[in-house]
């Protein structure tokens, strides 16, 4: 069962897993990464907002999918991915793997949650009393893509 | 007869719009495009991180060759999740 989709609203991380774990059949375990908009005292971040590029960023994330699902053998895939412009404290991403065995679950979710933070077509900005500031890709998170250079 | 030109993330603020209808008569090439845009705008779609898809799929700079109906994006490197 392969769950890949762009969220342009708000969604609500527990009610989508207990959704997906009713669809993945004989799992012995599945393993789930929630990504939030940091809520952090003193922080001067009102807003953050995500774009995409339509024709791209959901096929890319598609091909992710099948990228995990060709190498480790999950009986369950979920991306699920918001654009558009959030709050501190709401869910960017959801990414849950379900699989026989633990280490295959967690090993696919990691997998694919370094691929969404730096390969994926998101464009992200964020809001402080300045005003909008688009984030420049971080260092780190092509060295995370490193990890991953055996997986064809 | 125009040629839309999509500007992701950064290059929407150096272009001061997210889309610009370019009008133009025949099928041109990335230079020729450029020429028609403002200074800082051409520098910047020609930085060799830019991507650029025409009608959705990646193409080379080198490539391009966009008319009437077409939309060129133009795609700066993406800042994650």
């Amino acid at each position: 069962m392969r769950d890949v989709r762009l969220a342009t609203d708000p969604f609500d991380p527990n009610e989508e897993l207990r959704r997906f774990s009713h669809t993945c059949g004989d799992a012995g375990g599945i393993v789930s990464f929630t990504g939030l908009v940091r809520e952090e005292a003193g922080s001067e971040v009102e807003a953050l907002e995500l774009r995409h590029f339509e024709p791209l960023t959901l096929p890319g994330m598609t091909d992710l999918a099948a990228r995990a699902e060709a190498h480790w053998p999950l009986t369950g895939t979920l991306v699920l991915h918001r654009v558009g412009t959030m709050e501190p404290g709401d869910a960017i991403v959801l990414v849950a793997c379900a699989a026989r065995h633990r280490r295959d679950a967690f090993e696919a979710a990691d997998f694919l949650m370094d691929h969404l933070k730096s390969r994926a077509w998101f464009w992200k900005r964020e809001k402080t009393a300045c005003g909008w500031r688009w984030i420049e890709p971080r260092d780190a998170d092509h060295s995370d893509l490193a990890r991953w250079t055996a997986v064809p | 007869m125009a040629l839309t030109l999509l500007f992701l993330g950064k290059l929407e603020d150096v272009a001061g719009a997210g889309e610009i209808a370019l009008d133009i008569a025949d099928r041109m090439s990335l230079p020729a495009i450029a020429e028609r845009l403002d200074p800082e705008l051409a520098v910047a779609i020609a930085a060799p991180d830019i991507r650029i898809a025409l009608n959705g799929t990646l193409v080379a700079a080198g490539e391009v060759l966009a008319g009437d109906g077409d939309e060129l994006a133009f795609l700066p490197p993406v800042s994650g999740g």
